[in-house]
């Protein structure tokens, strides 16, 4: 007999373009169908009104296990993303200490295991210890389960070191992940340089410091033939550089976090460090662009930057705060303005949410397809509710959204066939 | 609580201001210089408050000044300097608001080299009246009041006159101050530095900009000059060199000629002399920096009884 019987809800899986009022059925922790269900099952959930996609995927996430757990350990962060209907988390490297050798690799897998929730699959670093100078032993990182490569956090800044990581990467087919960030223009700063740092008297971060780092990868990308993707962009001049580099048949792509298409540095002018990141929050005219960049697809992937802090870093003046904010929580909600707002449709939404990031990664995830995993998320697209950053899962206080209404709501997860959140509680 | 006077629980920035606060605080100010000339130098208005000075950044005038302005109103007057290195070890900035707040005093006065500081320590202190002395490259109102008063009694109307400030307009707090001030009480800034030295979008404040000193001087009433940091200005490539850039910025008795026999000398101080500013210049007839320091304390003695020298219940 058939486990659980999703039935009554719109069914939205990209990676098969399906858009359609259907059941979907689960079996033994997997998709057994997706369709007209016509038999018996154990447990069934009352989809109405309701749309069922697959589990979210999110490939920009730091939990602080190991090395920080105050901030965020894997359980918390498996809570928060469950949530907020994600069932893969790919976490970036720079944990204490960091995820570049495979022991830690396997380590925060088999955790996250134990915990159950959602998978987790790690970004290995680029350069041991992220210092920027030595390669990591990616092909064993990778036979350990890491997914892609990345320092970030930091960029990998040393214009050779990145020649050669592209180079040895691109021979197996890895994909590496910058932060792209030219520290010499931006050392110090803490909000986008513009109008709005200097009547903070706040030093700012150019824009170009992003704009340039991207420049010169896209040329070490052309040199290489390599896969280049840039993590959480932020700026018009970084969105066209993609879009160009695309036009020309290279391995260029990019994510936006929800923070980077919803805000802009308006937000930092009360010196409000749950508005402080990095990249940081830019202007209306980089918003819009990035918001264009979804739309025409030159940003395939939205990833959060899910960046716990423990409120003693936030907590000490804007210019001293740590970058960052928490989003696994509050990304589909944000994310579902851009349908809302005619910029993508439902299912094109969700695929940047679940198929464009499984290929990108190369991994199972993010379809509905018959045997596969049932990772399933259940959301009420119109639901009301008032975030409240005390109720987080997530350990980090540090959101720019408390107080504020979102208009998008899970209501079930499941993992692996199980309920793993239902109506605001995680079932362990 | 005494009840604060002007509609003033803060005092965080000029930005927060409106022309009548100004007003009214300059000329209470005025009314204060008197008691600073006198032989007994003591005036009861703030019997029985309570002011902390708490500077994390070094101070001779502004500190001495605050802690003058509160002894002479005979409030009690408590001076703490901390250093802002200690913070990461020891004691957070928070909690040593959040401490001395707990003792109850009618004024918190702070200086700390980020901005903002005053704005995010109100959020979590509620009966203390905060006094931003200068918040990193923020703002520094109570400097700006010294020069008002200080203009106002020696050209009288403000209105309409132009003052040219020179130099670190980037990281400077008093030219931010300055700027948001001329447009709410009417007179004309133009600014003078080379790019590297001034912040993004700086004509958003509505002033003139200029990188030639001399080109600013005809029609100028007033010039301000910005103390350089020298240790800051050719270690971060801002300017070459400091022989450089007294030729290119600092005020010497030719240009100050050119600018005209109306034109007066500001200047906020400490002074490096033989760089931003020529000993002659300096101290010339046309220097009205001495004035600046008197009037300073006497504006403190404004801000400070606008905060808690007003009636109170008990």
């Amino acid at each position: 007999m058939t486990d659980i019987l999703i039935t009554n809800g719109r069914v939205i899986d990209p990676a098969n373009n399906m858009d359609a009022m259907c059941d979907v059925w689960v079996e033994h922790g997997q998709v057994a169908g997706v369709g007209k269900f016509d038999g018996k099952a154990k447990v069934t959930i009352d989809a109405k009104g309701l749309i069922v996609c697959p589990g979210l995927i999110d490939m920009h996430v730091h939990l602080r296990e190991p090395g920080e757990e105050w901030k965020e350990d894997i359980e918390s962060g498996s809570q928060a993303a469950v949530a907020g209907g994600i069932t893969t988390i790919c976490t970036m490297p720079n944990t204490e200490p960091c995820i570049d050798h495979a022991g830690i690799v396997l380590q925060v897998i088999a955790r996250a295991k134990e915990i159950g929730l959602c998978n987790l699959r790690p970004i290995g670093a680029v350069t041991r210890n992220l210092k920027g100078t030595e390669l990591t032993e990616m092909r064993e990182l990778s036979r350990s389960g890491a997914v892609a490569f990345s320092d970030d956090g930091k960029p990998i800044w040393h214009a050779g070191v990145m020649r050669k990581a592209l180079e040895y990467s691109s021979s197996f087919g890895y994909l590496i992940i910058q932060h792209a960030e030219e520290k010499q223009l931006t050392d110090g700063g803490s909000v986008n340089e513009g109008w709005v740092s200097t009547q903070l008297g706040v030093q700012g971060m150019p824009v170009e410091g992003e704009d340039s780092m991207i420049a010169r990868d896209i040329m070490l990308t052309r040199r290489t033939n390599a896969r280049y993707h840039v993590a959480h962009i932020s700026s018009k001049g970084a969105v066209e550089q993609v879009r160009l580099a695309q036009k020309q048949g290279l391995k260029v792509t990019t994510e936006a976090a929800p923070h980077h298409f919803a805000l802009t540095e308006d937000e930092v002018l009360n010196f409000n460090a749950d508005a402080k990141m990095s990249p940081p929050l830019r202007t209306e005219e980089d918003r819009s662009a990035v918001i264009e960049g979804l739309r025409d697809g030159t940003i395939e992937v939205i990833a959060t930057d899910h960046a716990p802090h423990h409120e003693d870093d936030k907590r000490c003046g804007l210019s001293c705060a740590a970058f960052g904010i928490v989003g696994l929580e509050t990304m589909l909600p944000i994310s579902l303005d851009l349908e809302r707002e005619g910029v993508l449709s439902m299912s094109d939404l969700i695929a940047k949410m679940t198929a464009n990031p499984a290929k990108l990664l190369n991994i199972p995830e993010g379809s509905l397809s018959q045997g596969n995993a049932a990772d399933i998320c259940i959301f009420d697209p119109k639901a009301e509710w008032t975030l409240d950053r005390e109720k987080l899962f997530s350990k980090g206080r540090n959101t720019p959204w408390h107080g504020r209404t979102m208009i998008g709501k899970v209501v079930y997860t499941l993992k692996d066939g199980r309920v793993v959140f239902e109506q605001g509680t995680i079932i362990v | 609580m005494p009840e604060p006077l002007f509609g003033l629980k803060h005092l965080f920035g000029i930005a927060d201001l409106t022309r009548e606060q100004i007003q009214a605080l300059v000329d209470l100010g005025d009314d204060f210089i008197d008691i600073n000339t006198r032989s007994v130098k003591k005036a009861p208005t703030l019997r029985g408050r309570t002011v902390i000075n708490l500077f994390f950044e070094n101070s001779t005038r502004t500190r001495t000044s605050f802690e003058i302005a509160g002894k002479r109103l005979s409030a009690d007057v408590i001076n703490i300097s901390a250093s802002t290195s200690a913070t990461k070890k020891g004691e957070t900035l928070l909690d040593t608001g959040q401490t001395l707040a707990a003792m109850q005093p009618h004024v918190l006065v702070i200086r700390h080299s980020v901005a903002g500081t005053c704005e995010f320590l109100s959020e979590f202190l509620d009966n203390t009246a905060l006094i931003n002395a200068g918040d990193g490259s923020h703002e520094h109102p109570t400097q700006i009041l010294t020069d008002l008063l200080t203009l106002k009694r020696s050209m009288g109307d403000i209105q309409g006159k132009t003052m040219t400030i020179v130099g670190d307009i980037a990281h400077s707090r008093v030219a931010r101050s300055h700027m948001l001030s001329a447009k709410i009480m009417g007179y004309n800034v133009r600014i003078v530095a080379p790019k590297t030295l001034l912040p993004a979008f700086v004509e958003n404040y509505g002033c003139e900009i200029y990188h030639d000193f001399d080109e600013a001087l005809q029609g100028t009433d007033i010039l301000y000059m910005l103390r350089v940091q020298t240790e800051r200005l050719t270690t971060n490539c801002y300017f070459p060199s400091l022989r450089e850039y007294h030729e290119t910025y600092g005020l010497n008795m030719k240009r100050l000629k050119a600018a005209g026999d109306h034109c007066m000398v500001m200047h906020p101080g400490p002074m490096n002399r033989g760089v931003e500013i020529a000993t002659d210049v300096a101290d010339s007839m046309k220097s009205l920096i001495l004035e600046q320091v008197e009037h300073g304390v006497a504006i403190r003695m404004a801000a400070l009884t606008a905060l808690c020298g007003g009636a109170t219940e008990e």
